[in-house]
C-alpha cells in the first residue's frame, strides 16, 4: 500500500487508513483526503480525458474551480458523473471510475479526435455535416452524440432522500477563510444571528494551504480556536460541506449543504443532500479567489496544475505531485509555492518567472524575464521547454509543473443581480464594484485583498459596517499579527508565438488558436466567442479559463481586457445535484393529495380513485363480478335514472357571501341576475371573465337577505374566490360584502334519483318540510337532519333527475354517506363516482371542464342569453365585441352516431359529409363523448359552426389520429327530458 | 422576493398570487358610450415600464388582501406596499 | 465562401487561416429602404427572406448589441408546430418546413434535430384536449401521433410509471419536432442575409423614430440618424420600450422565463419531454447536457433572471417525472425576457403609423417560429398584405375580439 508521493505533515489522519479503488485498481489513503490528493499521494497523475480531443489530463487545481479531474463516483443508481475528484471526500471503499473515454483512460480510441484537431476547430460543426440533409439525424448526429457527453447517470431512480429547509439571519457569512471567520467571530460577538457557510468539509479556506503564522500560532490553532469560540455561540450557526451558490432577490440565498456525501451511502433517515433557502438581512462575501494559468503550447499535460493547488495538496495534504516540480509565474506568489515545496523536501527544478526583476531566492534556481514554451509527456508530464531571457531554450525535467498566473476575486456571487465587476490594474483582476449592493458586502481575497492581514482587518471591518446598518453594534475583534505581503505582479497571459495548441479551456479544448479563429471570422464580443468556441461552457464554467480569454481578445481587438468586457456569472456557483432542488417533492410526493370526506369509506367499497387536481375522487364503484369499467359505469348511471345514487361533490367550491350588499355584489360578478333571487332559492350563475369570456358556472343560493352559498367548479375553486376577492377589494370595495371559502369545510353529497326525495326525508328531521310543494326545484334551506345535526340542503341537480345537495359540517361527512347508505337500502342507492357524473352531465347537455376551458363564450354554450344587458357585470362590455357575437360561431350541440354500433372520441373534429378531412372543411369538435347507457348508444356533445340551426342534420366526425372517420347526427344537447319535467317531480 | 405586507410584515413572495399592472382597479364605466373601446384599452394595453411598476399582488397563502406593489422591474426592488382596498377608495373606486 | 466538408478539411490543411468573416462589419449608410431593429433570430431572419426570396436590396439590420444576443440564445432550443388554433398551427408548421431545409437554405449547419417532441398526458381530459389538437395539427398537415400508456413506455421507459403521483396515461407526439443549436441560427441567417448584401450593423441601438405626418422616415440612433422607407420592429422582450418611442402602446408585458442546464451527459434522453401535470420539459443537447425549463418567474420583469421558487418548481417536476436524473447536477441558469401578449399569441402587423411594422409578442415561444416570423414578416414589408399563414396576427385583434387564445387563459399574460 505505498503512497510514494506522501510528505510529512499535513492535515490528515494517518491513523484512519482508508482503501479505495480508481478504474479497478486498489489504493489507499488517510482521512481528510480528498480522492485527487490520494490519488497524487499514489503517484496518479493521469485522472480524465478531455471534452473533444480526449486529451490526457491530470489533476488542475485542488477545488471546486476543477476543469480535468473528473469522475464517475460510486457505482450502480448511486453513481454520480462528472464528480470533481478534488472536491470528493476519500472515504474507506470509495469507488470512482475515469469517464469519457473508450475502451480505457490510457488508451483511449477517441484520442483519434486530438489527432484531427485541424478540422475539428471551433464551430467546424457548423460548416459541414449538411450533405445529404437526411444524414444528420441518421448518421452524424448519433455519433456526434455518443461522443460528446461526459460521465454517465446510471438510469435508475436515484434511490437517495434530499430535503428543503429555510434558515434566517441577521449576517450570511459565505466562506469560511481568515476573513470569514473573523467575520463570523465580530457579529457572533455581537450577538447578531449568523450563519458561516464553507463549501469545504473543514473550516480555514486558504489558511490551510499556507505556512504562515498567526502571531505566534500555526494557522490551524488560530481556526481551532475561533472556531471552537463560534461553536458555543447559539447565535451563530456553522455550516461546512455548504455551498451558498446563488443570489436572489431580497437577500435571499441558495445554499446546497452536502449532508452524507462523504459517506459511503447515507445512514438511515438522513437526506444525501439539503436545499437551504436562507433569508439573510446583510451578507459577506468572503469567498476567496481562484488562481489563473499561464497559457503556453501543450499546456495540459497531467502534472501541470496551478501553483496554489500544488501547495495546498503539500501542505495540507502533505502530497508531492511529483518527486520534482518546476514553478512558473508572473508574481511573487509562485515563489511562495516553491518555498514551500521546498522546504517540504521537494525538489524545485527550477522556478520559471515571467517578469526580468522577479526576486531570486538561495533555495532554488530562478529564471527570471523566462517563459516556458512547451511540455512533454503524453500521459503524464516529463519535462518543460524554457525560453530564457537571452533567448535560448533549455529543457527542465519535472513531473510536474504548478503555474502562478495570479488570483481572480470570486466575485459570482455579486453578478448574479447582474452587478458588473471592474477591472483593478493593481491585481490583473476584476473584482466586485465596492459599496454596490448594501445587502451583499465583499471582503477579503473576494474583494482582491490578497494578503492575510488584509482578509482579517477587512473582514471585521465589513462585518461591523453591515451590522451596523442593523442598529446591531459590533466591535473590532484583537486581530492576530499576519502576512500582509504586497500583491506584485506583472500580467503575463499567454506565450506568445507558440506553434502548437495552447489550452484555455481545459475541459471543453479551448484553445488560443480558436479565440483567433473565431476573432477571425468576426466573433469578437465576448459573448460570441464564448458562444462560437464554447469557451466557459463547461462544468468549471470557465472559472480558470475565461480570463485568459479575455486576455487574448483584448491583444487581437488592441484594447485593454475592461474595454474588451467581462462576462458575468449566473447561479450556481459550482453545479448542484437536480435532487437537492426536488427535494421530497418527487413520486407520490410530488403534490400533496386532497381527500374528500367519503375517501376512507369509498376505500372500505373498492372504489378506484381518480386524480382531479390535487383531489382524489372516486372514479368508479366496481362490485363483485365486474370485470370492466364500463360495466361499474353503466350501472351506476342506470340506478341513478332509475331509483337513487350518491355521490361525493365536496370538491365544488363553496364560497360564502354575506353582508348587506351581497346580492349586489354577485351581480357584478355573474353575468345573470341574482338581485331579485328570493331567499330559500337558488340560482344557476354563469361568471365571464372581463375579455368576456366564460369563466366558470355554479349556483348561488339565497340563505338569508344577506348571506348567499356559491359554489364552483373543482378546478376553478381557488381562481374564482381569487377573482372575487378582486372584485371585492379592488373593484367595489365600498360594498359591505365579505366572502370566505368554506370548501373544505362542508362536506357535500349529490343525492339524485327519482327516490332522492323519499331517501332524503329518512334522514331530514321532521319539522323541515322538504315535500316537493314546500320544496321545490332550485330551493334551498338550512336544515337538521339525524336529530339536530345541522346540514345545507340545495334542489338542483347535474344529472337531470330529481335531485339534490346536502351539506354538512365536513367532520360529519364520513357518518353521512355511511348514514346514507344504510337508509338508501330498500331504494337499492348506489354510489356513484366521477365517471357516471360525467356520463349523467353528458346525457343531460350540462357543460363542464371541457366546455368552459376558457375558450368559450356564454353564446356558444347556448347561454348567450343569460348575459344580462340591464347591469354591469364583469365582461359583458367586451363579451359585445363583432368577433364574439358574429353569427357562424360554434354552438353547442348533441352528437349521436348514425350507426349505434360507432364509438365517438372527444377531440374528433366535425366535417361535412364528402369535404376532404382538411382544415379548411373544419366545422368544429366533440368536446365530451360517453357512452350512453340510458340512450344504449354514443353520445357526445360537441362545438358546431352555427350549430343552434343544424339539429338532425348529418355530418361526419374525424379522428385522423385514430384513423376515425364515421357518421353523425347533430342533435339538440340534451339527451334526456329536455323539457326538465323530471328535475320538478 | 419578499413582500412587505403592510399587516403582517415581510413575506415571502410565494405565498401570494400576482395579476398585474394595478390601473386594472381603474375599471371604466361599463355603461358609458365608449365603453367598448375604453374596456379594450383597460384590458388589454396596460403600462409595461422597464422601472417603477405599481402591481396588483394577492396573498393567497396568507390574509387573503388584495396589495398594491410598488417594485422596479429592472432590479426587483420593492419601495413601497400598500392595501388595495385603501388605493382603489383613493382611487374613487367605490360600490 | 461556401461551408462544405471538403471546405473544412482544405482550411484545415491551411492551419484554418483562410475562414472569412461570417458577416461583415459594415458602418451604417444614411439611408436604407429596409431597415429591420433587432438582429436577433426573426429580424435577422426577416433580412434573410426579405433579400433572398423577396429580391429586396437596400436592407439593415440593427442591433443595440451583439447579434443574436436575446432571446434567440437564451431559449431551450426546441421546435415543434404542435399548436391547436387556426390562427397559430399553419404559421408554426410553415416555420417547421422551413426548418427542415434550413441549412440546406442557409449554408450552415444549425444541427435541426427532428428527434421529436412528447407531450405527455395525466387524465381523461388533458387526452381528449390532445386529441383535438393533434386532428387539428394533421388537419393542416403536420404530424401528430396520440399514444397510450403502452406506448410512451416503449418509448421513454426511464419515466416514473410506477409511482407517480399524476400517472401518465398516454402523450401526443409530433416526431417532426425537436431541437435546433440555437445561436447558428442567428449566426446562420446572419450569414446568409449578408451575403445577400444585408447590412448588419451592431452596437446600434435605436432611440427613437423619425414620423412625419403619420409616416416613418426613419430611425434616430447612437451611431447617428439611419432614413428608412419601411421599419420593420422585431425586438421581443423590449418590444414595449421601443414602441413607446413611437408613441404606440402595445398588449404586452415583459417578463422573465428561465432556463436551464445540467453538466454534460452521455445520452440518455432522446427527444424532447413535456410533463403535462407540472411545469417541466426536457431535452439533452449534442454536447450532452440536459436542457430543461418550466413556467414563466409570473412577474414583470426586465430583469433578465428570475427566483428560486420557480427553479424549485421546475425540478420538482423534473424528479417527479425521471427520477434518474436526481443525480445530474444543474450547470446554469439564466433568464430571458418574454414579450407576453394578452391572447399568449403573437402579432405581426402594420402599425397605425405608414411604414412601420411590428414583429412580436411571442411569449415563451418565438424560437421554434424563427424561419417562417422572418419570412412572414419579411411578406408583409414586401407587400403590404399579411402572408397567408399569418393573417390573425393583427395588433387591433382584442378591439374585435378575435383573440387567439391556445390555452384559455384570457387577458393575463402571465397564464399563458
Amino acid at each position: 500500500m505505498s503512497q510514494k508521493n506522501r510528505l510529512d505533515g499535513g492535515q490528515i489522519d494517518r491513523n484512519h487508513r482508508l482503501s479505495f479503488s480508481f478504474d479497478g485498481k486498489n489504493y489507499s489513503g488517510y482521512a481528510g483526503d480528498t480522492l485527487a490528493s490520494a490519488l497524487l499521494a499514489n503517484d496518479v497523475r493521469l485522472m480524465g480525458r478531455s471534452f473533444k480531443y480526449h486529451r490526457p489530463r491530470g489533476v488542475f487545481s485542488a477545488g471546486s474551480e476543477e476543469p480535468n479531474a473528473l469522475v464517475e463516483l460510486r457505482s450502480g443508481a448511486r453513481r454520480e458523473p462528472n464528480t470533481r475528484a478534488t472536491v470528493a471526500e476519500l472515504y474507506d471503499g470509495l469507488e470512482a471510475q475515469s469517464q469519457n473515454r473508450f475502451p480505457s483512460l490510457r488508451f483511449d480510441v477517441m484520442a483519434i479526435n486530438d489527432r484531427l484537431s485541424s478540422f475539428l476547430s471551433a464551430g467546424f460543426y457548423y460548416k459541414t455535416f449538411m450533405w445529404p440533409a437526411a444524414f444528420w439525424e441518421k448518421i452524424y448526429e448519433p455519433f456526434i452524440r455518443r461522443a460528446a457527453g461526459l460521465g454517465h447517470l446510471s438510469g435508475e431512480e436515484d434511490p437517495d432522500d434530499y430535503d428543503k429547509g429555510f434558515l434566517h439571519c441577521d449576517l450570511l457569512v459565505i466562506g469560511a477563510g481568515p476573513s470569514g471567520l473573523v467575520a463570523a467571530q465580530t457579529a457572533g460577538r455581537a450577538g447578531a444571528e449568523v450563519i458561516l457557510a464553507e463549501e469545504d468539509f473543514t473550516f480555514g479556506g486558504r489558511l490551510l494551504a499556507d505556512t504562515g503564522l498567526l502571531t505566534d500560532q500555526h494557522a490551524n490553532d488560530w481556526i481551532a480556536e475561533v472556531v471552537g469560540e463560534l461553536s458555543n455561540l447559539p447565535n451563530v450557526r456553522l455550516m461546512t460541506r455548504t455551498t451558498v451558490f446563488g443570489q436572489y432577490d431580497h437577500g435571499i440565498f441558495g445554499a446546497v449543504e452536502r449532508v452524507t456525501d462523504h459517506l459511503p451511502e447515507p445512514p438511515s433517515q438522513k437526506p444525501r443532500q439539503i436545499l437551504w433557502r436562507i433569508y439573510a438581512k446583510r451578507t459577506l462575501l468572503t469567498a476567496g479567489a481562484t488562481e489563473r494559468p499561464i497559457t503556453f503550447d501543450n499546456n495540459d499535460r497531467p502534472g501541470v496544475m496551478l501553483a496554489g493547488a500544488m501547495r495546498a495538496y503539500a501542505n495540507r495534504w502533505a502530497v508531492a505531485p511529483a518527486k520534482e516540480v518546476a514553478i512558473f509565474t508572473n508574481n511573487d506568489d509562485g515563489h511562495r509555492t516553491a518555498r514551500d515545496l521546498n522546504a517540504k523536501g521537494v525538489k524545485i527544478a527550477a522556478l520559471v518567472d515571467s517578469r526580468a526583476d522577479a526576486p531570486t531566492s538561495p533555495e532554488f534556481e530562478v529564471l527570471s524575464g523566462a517563459k516556458i514554451i512547451d511540455s512533454r509527456g503524453r500521459l503524464g508530464l516529463k519535462s518543460v521547454k524554457v525560453r530564457l531571457q537571452d533567448g535560448s531554450v533549455k529543457d527542465l525535467t519535472c513531473g510536474a509543473l504548478g503555474i502562478a498566473g495570479g488570483w481572480n476575486p470570486n466575485v459570482h456571487l455579486t453578478c448574479h443581480k447582474r452587478g458588473r465587476p471592474v477591472w483593478n490594474d493593481h491585481i490583473s483582476a476584476f473584482v466586485p464594484v465596492p459599496d454596490s449592493d448594501p445587502l451583499l458586502r465583499v471582503a477579503g481575497a473576494a474583494a482582491g485583498l490578497f494578503s492575510t492581514h488584509e482578509a482579517l482587518q477587512s473582514g471585521a471591518d465589513k462585518t461591523i459596517e453591515a451590522l451596523k446598518d442593523l442598529d446591531i453594534s459590533a466591535h473590532l475583534p484583537d486581530l492576530p499579527q499576519a502576512e500582509g505581503a504586497p500583491v506584485n505582479i506583472a500580467p503575463f497571459w499567454y506565450v506568445k508565438g507558440g506553434k502548437g495548441r495552447a489550452w484555455l479551456d481545459l475541459q471543453n479544448d479551448v484553445t488560443v488558436k480558436d479565440i483567433k479563429l473565431a476573432h477571425q471570422e468576426g466573433f469578437k464580443s465576448v459573448e460570441h466567442v464564448k458562444r462560437y468556441t464554447t469557451l466557459g461552457m463547461a462544468t468549471d464554467q470557465g472559472k480558470t479559463a475565461n480570463l485568459g480569454a479575455l486576455a487574448i481578445l483584448a491583444d487581437l481587438e488592441g484594447k485593454t481586457i475592461p474595454d474588451v468586457g467581462t462576462t458575468i456569472f449566473r447561479p450556481p456557483y459550482t453545479p448542484v445535484s437536480i435532487g437537492a432542488f426536488a427535494g421530497r417533492s418527487r413520486g407520490k410526493n410530488f403534490r400533496p393529495y386532497r381527500l374528500t370526506p367519503s375517501h376512507k369509506w369509498a376505500e372500505e367499497q373498492g372504489a378506484i380513485f381518480v386524480e382531479a387536481g390535487n383531489w382524489l375522487r372516486a372514479q368508479w364503484f366496481p362490485i363483485e363480478g365486474e370485470t370492466h369499467w364500463r360495466q361499474s359505469v353503466d350501472r351506476e348511471v342506470l340506478a341513478v335514472r332509475k331509483s337513487v345514487g350518491i355521490c361525493d361533490v365536496t370538491t365544488l367550491g363553496k364560497i360564502d357571501v354575506q353582508g348587506a350588499d351581497a346580492a349586489k355584489f354577485l351581480n357584478h360578478v355573474y353575468c345573470n341576475g341574482f338581485a331579485k333571487l328570493p331567499v330559500g332559492k337558488t340560482r344557476y350563475g354563469l361568471m365571464l371573465r372581463e375579455d368576456g369570456m366564460a369563466m366558470d358556472d355554479g349556483t348561488a343560493a339565497r340563505l338569508a337577505e344577506d348571506h348567499f352559498v356559491v359554489t364552483t367548479t373543482t378546478a376553478n375553486a381557488v381562481s374564482v374566490f381569487r377573482h372575487m376577492e378582486f372584485c371585492r377589494q379592488c373593484l367595489w370595495p365600498g360594498l359591505d360584502v365579505q366572502l370566505i371559502s368554506t370548501t373544505e369545510a362542508w362536506a357535500q353529497f349529490a343525492v339524485a334519483g327519482p327516490n332522492s326525495r323519499q331517501l332524503l326525508q329518512k334522514i331530514v328531521d321532521p319539522e323541515h318540510d322538504i315535500s316537493n310543494e314546500a320544496f321545490t326545484y332550485m330551493a334551498c334551506g338550512e336544515i337538521t337532519i339525524c336529530s339536530g345535526l345541522r346540514a345545507r340542503l340545495f334542489r338542483i341537480s347535474f344529472s337531470g333527475e330529481l335531485a339534490y345537495e346536502i351539506a354538512v359540517p365536513a367532520r360529519y361527512g364520513d357518518a353521512l354517506i355511511r348514514r346514507l347508505m344504510d337508509v338508501g337500502e330498500e331504494f337499492d342507492i348506489v354510489p356513484y363516482g366521477t365517471e357516471a357524473l360525467g356520463v349523467l352531465r353528458i346525457e343531460k347537455g350540462h357543460a363542464a371542464g371541457n366546455e368552459l376551458n376558457g375558450q368559450s363564450t356564454a353564446a356558444m354554450l347556448g347561454l348567450g342569453r343569460m348575459v344580462s344587458q340591464k347591469k354591469d357585470s364583469i365582461g359583458r362590455v367586451l363579451a359585445g365585441r363583432p368577433h364574439l357575437m358574429r353569427e357562424d360561431d360554434y354552438r353547442l350541440v348533441g352528437l349521436r352516431p348514425v350507426y349505434a354500433e360507432d364509438t365517438i372520441l372527444s377531440g374528433a373534429h366535425l366535417m361535412s359529409v364528402g369535404d376532404p378531412a382538411n382544415a379548411k372543411n373544419d366545422q368544429g369538435w366533440v368536446t365530451s363523448a360517453a357512452y350512453s347507457p340510458h340512450i344504449g348508444s354514443s353520445i357526445a356533445l360537441a362545438f358546431l359552426k352555427k350549430g343552434e340551426n343544424r339539429h338532425g342534420e348529418v355530418l361526419r366526425i374525424v379522428s385522423p389520429l385514430d384513423n376515425m372517420d364515421i357518421q353523425i347526427t347533430v342533435t339538440i344537447p340534451h339527451f334526456i327530458d329536455p323539457e326538465g319535467v323530471r328535475l320538478r317531480v | 422576493m419578499i413582500i412587505n405586507h403592510p399587516l403582517l410584515g415581510p413575506r415571502d413572495a410565494q405565498e401570494f398570487v400576482y395579476l398585474g399592472d394595478a390601473s386594472l382597479i381603474d375599471r371604466p364605466d361599463a355603461m358609458a358610450e365608449t365603453a367598448l373601446n375604453d374596456f379594450h384599452d383597460y384590458l388589454y394595453l396596460r403600462d409595461n415600464p422597464a422601472g417603477s411598476h405599481q402591481e396588483l399582488w394577492f396573498h393567497e397563502q396568507g390574509d387573503r388582501s388584495w396589495l398594491v406593489v410598488t417594485r422596479d422591474t429592472a432590479s426587483h426592488e420593492i419601495t413601497h406596499v400598500e392595501l388595495a382596498v385603501d388605493y382603489a377608495k383613493r382611487r374613487g373606486r367605490d360600490r | 465562401m461556401r461551408y462544405s466538408a471538403l471546405r473544412v478539411l482544405l482550411e484545415g490543411l491551411r492551419r484554418n487561416t483562410g475562414w472569412k468573416p461570417v458577416w461583415r462589419d459594415p458602418a451604417p449608410q444614411p439611408e436604407y429602404d429596409y431597415v429591420i431593429v433587432g438582429g436577433g433570430g426573426h429580424g435577422l431572419a426577416t433580412a434573410h427572406y426579405l433579400a433572398k426570396v423577396y429580391k429586396k436590396a437596400w436592407i439593415a439590420v440593427l442591433e443595440k448589441g451583439w447579434i443574436g444576443g436575446g432571446n434567440v440564445g437564451r431559449n431551450t432550443t426546441i421546435i415543434r408546430s404542435n399548436y391547436l388554433l387556426d390562427g397559430n398551427e399553419p404559421l408554426y408548421e410553415f416555420a417547421l418546413k422551413l426548418w427542415e431545409g434550413l441549412e440546406q437554405d442557409l449554408n450552415y449547419n444549425a444541427m435541426v434535430s427532428q428527434r421529436g417532441i412528447l407531450n405527455l398526458c395525466h387524465s381523461d381530459a388533458q387526452r381528449d384536449a390532445f386529441r383535438r389538437r393533434g386532428n387539428a395539427m394533421i388537419l393542416n398537415d403536420a404530424d401528430a401521433e396520440l399514444l397510450d400508456q403502452e406506448q410512451v413506455r416503449d418509448m421513454v421507459p426511464f419515466l416514473d410509471f410506477e409511482n407517480a403521483r399524476f400517472p401518465i396515461k398516454g402523450g401526443l407526439l409530433q416526431r417532426r419536432g425537436g431541437t435546433v443549436r440555437h445561436d447558428a441560427v442567428a449566426w446562420g441567417y446572419a450569414r446568409s442575409a449578408d451575403s445577400h448584401g444585408v447590412d448588419i450593423i451592431q452596437n446600434c441601438e435605436v432611440t427613437g423614430f423619425k414620423i412625419e405626418k403619420g409616416t416613418i422616415k426613419g430611425v434616430e440612433t447612437n451611431r447617428g440618424y439611419i432614413g428608412a422607407n419601411k421599419v420593420g420592429v422585431s425586438v421581443a422582450g423590449s418590444s414595449s420600450r421601443v414602441m413607446a418611442m413611437a408613441g404606440l402602446r402595445l398588449p404586452i408585458e415583459s417578463h422573465v422565463l428561465q432556463a436551464f442546464v445540467s453538466e454534460g451527459l452521455k445520452p440518455i434522453i432522446p427527444g424532447v419531454i413535456t410533463f403535462g401535470a407540472g411545469h417541466f420539459y426536457i431535452s439533452q443537447s449534442d454536447k450532452g447536457g440536459l436542457v430543461f425549463g418550466g413556467d414563466i418567474d409570473g412577474y414583470n420583469s426586465y430583469a433578465q433572471r428570475g427566483n428560486l421558487p420557480v427553479v424549485e418548481d421546475v425540478l420538482e417536476g423534473g424528479m417527479a417525472l425521471m427520477p434518474m436524473i436526481g443525480r445530474a447536477r444543474l450547470l446554469r441558469m439564466w433568464g430571458g425576457l418574454m414579450d407576453m401578449s394578452m391572447d399568449g399569441s403573437p402579432f405581426i402587423d402594420k402599425t397605425p403609423i405608414e411604414g412601420l411594422y411590428f414583429n412580436g409578442g411571442w411569449c415563451y415561444g418565438g424560437f421554434k417560429a424563427t424561419p417562417a416570423s422572418g419570412y412572414v414578416f419579411a411578406h408583409l414589408l414586401a407587400t403590404d398584405t399579411p402572408h397567408e399563414t399569418a393573417t390573425q396576427l393583427r395588433l387591433d385583434r382584442f378591439l374585435t375580439g378575435a383573440m387567439i387564445d391556445e390555452k384559455g387563459a384570457g387577458a393575463q399574460p402571465n397564464l399563458h
